[in-house]
């Protein structure tokens, strides 16, 4: 297993003179930052060449980051198996894959949905990162064209896929100074292929069918011709090797293993492909995502199955460090006046991100008090007491809703119901207990709150 | 004078050389090189394929997951047609072995309970009667292990009275021969007498008690379950600490590691899944390193996936809501898998049967997604 790195062995790199330019208030803190990944070298202008050489090797995190891409995609990076252990860093990133005999209109559709998409959730807008081009015919000069009017219409990251070294070097004549993904070295096309990664500068990602060795050797080969940037793509079979081969991968980065430690792909597309269906390719993407992949491709772009995989994703990759959480206070939705509904939640930001959105889609003039639970949802809260009367008051009378309305009147969750007897005590308010999922507040506000 | 010339014979060998720093000493060397070979120092070695030998990273752990069987057969003195073993992990899912095969349960109610319609379609006229609704279960959905649910016990809702649920208990068990789980209503003042009844009511026949928690007789429920031959589901929430102190509690009554499986709750995809899962590959790894007090199985309710609105809710603009809900599902097991856990208390035969075959094709040898690896072409 990897050593830990300490604050003490980062330490010694680094100036000692305290300057406070970095924003940390010591060197020694700027250390410690450095190594949760909070900071960055560069913030550090005092550094030494050769001390920047030093503390970049101790620093290289367990599995190499490759980023691609005209819109830069960063993939790998990677510290700990697990993520409780510390964070992942950069999520699974996302291709949809076209091909070279694909309709006209087809063609377009697939590149303006990658374009376009995106879905809020919790604050956070997520979005599919990149096109993967197949060259289905195995012709060269299909592939150039296509490769060519996909390039003119996305700036999203490209992977150039195909098995023809004729095809790919054509397709990076055109696109190769926006560092596609080049794919796929094999143990037969490593030299070829890997003499364009270098020509063009372009990451490169090997492919090696259920096979390790063979996989390490084609990326030892590329290593020696000074290619760093590769990802490694196992096959994605789904036999009962499929996410072994992944998780072994995993570890051997883990276990400072210099030519496997690779961003790894995976690609669900060749379940659907392969007489799969959506349902099928989803489940595909889930699994890999859980088990490392740091890339993948899929087919069917589908809203109801690329839900769940961006949901999946956005869980992961949450920092466990800390809390999701929003600022507390006063939240104005539409044009509230003085006889607006107030409403209460909690600052925990699955619950503040989901009530908003009820509210908004609502469509009600109203007061919103995020109340400081530690980023603790409702129910949990309540249960922990960081949702109890006297916090509310605390909020009630910090944030001075008093004087923006002339009622004292406010609605809280239904799953917080219990504290409502010792809070209209305690403030003297008048409290409605609301319904217990914030998608009725609608209903709520047309009724209850204005009988 | 050697030295040089064992120089010039590895020069002859060489494609390519690469000078840095060196001194040469001597009166008259006369190096015969081609020009064209001369190339600028780079740091590059020539390419070339060697082969390497990839060694699996070892894993080695001091402890491992016990199994725990779940229904009598015949021969062990119950009446169900199988039983099923859960558990007994030596490594992470993956790492060197494949996981233990999941179990899932088909819940089942005893009354009527509202549900979204891409579960409701399926039981429609099975949800009064929970010996039919079992019986579906196993005969048209194939389930191999069935929970029932005895949610009308909770005095909130129908109070039915822990006689009246055990007779529940027994139609069920007459109903279906598959091993069996049984729940209760959640409320911690009513459960301990109703688990107790049932677990008189199914004696010998090896079910899953569901479950015991900390704020409620975890006494009466276990000893009831020793009493009887039953396992116990120890439910915590999401915190490993309460897990083990509870687990703890249960052997002190004289449960073994045979005998519990744990809980410690699913959050859902999109609603704090990253809770459960991590909470789960914790206690997974805490027990293959040898704390005693986790050595269990882990259980998931993953039926709560149909608590997030992304499942439940019909909203068109996400897209066909009898793909998007029982692949929240299952997406939430399949995930829960990959962290460590062995037993999927489920409620929607398409996400069960969905979750069922991913993970053939996982662990066994059935080739269903295959061979052709050109993808490209496809
Ligand atoms: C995730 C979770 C946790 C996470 C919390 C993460 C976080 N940041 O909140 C962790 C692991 C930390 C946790 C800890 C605990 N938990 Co907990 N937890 C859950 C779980 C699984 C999901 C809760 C959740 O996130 N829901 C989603 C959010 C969005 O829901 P929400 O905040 O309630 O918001 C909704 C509604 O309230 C409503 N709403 C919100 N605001 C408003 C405003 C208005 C005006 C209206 C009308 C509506 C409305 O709409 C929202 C959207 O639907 C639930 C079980 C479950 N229900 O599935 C248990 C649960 C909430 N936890 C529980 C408990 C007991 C605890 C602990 C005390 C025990 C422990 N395990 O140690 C601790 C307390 C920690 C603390 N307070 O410091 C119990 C609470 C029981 C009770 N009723 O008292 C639950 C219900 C589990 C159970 N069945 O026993 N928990
Ligand atoms: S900027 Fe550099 S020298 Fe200054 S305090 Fe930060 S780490 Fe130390």
């Amino acid at each position: 297993m990897r050593k830990k790195v300490g604050s003490l062995d980062i330490y010694k790199y680094l100036p000692k003179i305290n300057c406070k330019k970095c924003g940390e208030k010591t060197c020694m803190a700027f250390g410690s930052q450095l190594i949760e990944r909070k900071v960055e070298l560069k913030d550090c202008p005092h550094l030494k060449r050769e001390s920047l050489k030093s503390l970049e090797e101790i620093l290289a995190p367990a599995v190499r980051e490759v980023v691609f891409g005209e819109l830069p995609v960063s993939i790998g990076g990677e510290e700990v198996l697990y993520r409780h252990e510390l964070t992942y860093f950069n999520q699974t990133a996302i291709a949809i894959d076209i091909h070279d005999e694909m309709g006209k209109e087809e063609l377009s559709k697939r590149i303006k949905f990658v374009n376009n998409f995106s879905h809020e959730r919790i604050g956070e807008t997520l979005t599919l990162q990149a096109i993967a081009i197949r060259n289905r015919s195995g012709d060269a000069a299909k592939f150039e064209k296509c490769v060519e009017e996909t390039a003119k219409r996305t700036k999203k990251a490209l992977i150039l896929c195909s098995w023809n070294f004729e095809a790919l070097n054509k397709a990076l004549e055109i696109i190769g100074h926006k560092k596609p993904l080049i794919y796929a070295a094999t143990k037969d096309t490593w030299k070829e292929v890997g003499g364009l990664a270098v020509k063009y500068n372009c990451p490169v990602a090997v492919f090696a069918d259920n096979d390790i060795s063979e996989l390490k050797s084609v990326v030892n080969a590329l290593q020696r011709m000074g290619i760093d940037d590769i990802v490694v793509d196992p096959g994605s079979r789904l036999g009962p090797c499929t996410l072994q081969l992944f998780v072994m991968l995993r570890r051997s980065a883990m276990d400072e293993d210099k030519v496997l430690n690779r961003p790894i792909l995976g690609v669900p597309a060749a379940v659907y492909l392969q007489g799969g269906n959506g349902l099928k390719e989803a489940m595909a993407a889930s699994l890999m995502m859980a088990k490392y992949a740091d890339l993948i491709i899929l087919h069917n772009i589908e809203i109801w199955a690329l839900l769940p995989i961006l949901t999946l994703r956005q869980n992961l990759y949450t920092d466990p460090r800390r809390p999701v959480r929003v600022e507390a206070g006063i939240k104005e939705f539409g044009s509230p006046d003085e006889n607006s509904p107030v409403l209460l939640t909690t600052n925990f930001a699955l619950t503040y991100y989901t009530v908003a959105s009820d509210i908004e889609s609502a469509k009600v003039d109203c007061y919103l008090i995020v109340l400081d639970t530690d980023g603790i949802g409702v129910e949990a809260a309540v249960a922990g007491r960081q949702l109890s009367a006297s916090r509310v008051k605390k909020a009630i009378d910090e944030t001075g809703i008093g004087k923006k309305v002339r009622h004292k009147k406010m609605a809280i969750p239904g799953l917080a119901a219990r504290i409502s007897g010792e809070l209209e005590q305690l403030c003297g308010w008048k409290i409605l207990i609301g319904p217990n999922d914030s998608s009725d507040i609608g209903k709520f506000i047309e009724g209850r709150w204005k009988a | 004078m050697t030295d040089i010339s064992r120089l010039i014979e590895a020069l002859k060998q060489a494609e390519q050389i690469e000078m840095e720093g060196i001194k040469v000493v001597a009166d008259e060397l006369e190096l015969t090189v081609s020009p064209l070979s001369v190339l600028p120092a780079v740091k590059k070695v020539a390419p070339e394929y060697s082969v390497q030998t990839f060694e699996k990273p070892l894993v080695k752990y001091r402890g491992e997951v016990s199994p725990v069987r779940l229904g009598n057969t015949k021969a062990e003195g119950g009446t169900r047609n199988h039983s099923i073993t859960v558990g007994g992990d030596k490594t992470m899912p993956f790492e060197s072995e494949n996981p233990s095969k999941p179990a899932v349960a088909f819940d089942v109610f005893d009354m009527k309970i509202p549900l979204p319609s891409p579960v409701r379609m399926h039981f429609e006229e099975v949800l009064e009667d929970p010996a039919e609704w079992a019986k579906l279960c196993v005969d048209k959905y194939g389930a191999d292990m069935v929970t029932i649910h005895l949610i009308s016990t909770d005095p909130g809702i129908k109070d039915t009275t822990a006689r009246e649920a055990a007779k529940t208990v027994e139609d069920v068990l007459q109903a279906v021969k598959v091993p069996m789980i049984i729940g209760g209503s959640g409320n911690p003042d009513k459960d301990p007498e109703v688990l107790k009844k049932a677990a008189e009511a199914a004696q010998g026949e090896r079910c899953l008690i569901n479950s015991v928690s900390m704020n409620l007789d975890y006494k009466k429920i276990g000893s009831a379950c020793l009493d009887n031959g039953h396992a116990v589901l120890s439910w915590t929430q999401l915190d490993i600490n309460n897990q083990k102190t509870l687990n703890k509690h249960l052997f002190s009554i004289g449960l073994k590691k045979e005998d519990i499986i744990m809980d410690p709750t699913t959050a859902p995809l999109g609603y704090g899944l990253e809770f459960s899962f991590s909470t789960m590959e914790r206690i997974r790894l805490a027990a293959l390193k040898g704390d005693d007090d986790l050595q269990m199985p882990i259980a998931s309710g993953t039926t709560n996936a149909w608590g997030a609105r992304e499942a439940w809710m019909k909203a068109p603009e996400w897209g066909d809501w009898e793909k998007r809900g029982p692949l929240w599902e299952a997406v939430t097991a399949m995930s829960l898998w990959l962290a460590g856990c062995n037993l999927f208390m489920m409620i929607c035969p398409t996400s069960i049967e969905l979750f069922k075959s991913m993970v053939d094709v996982l662990s066994s040898d059935k080739k269903e997604i295959t061979d052709d690896m050109n993808w490209i072409g496809l």
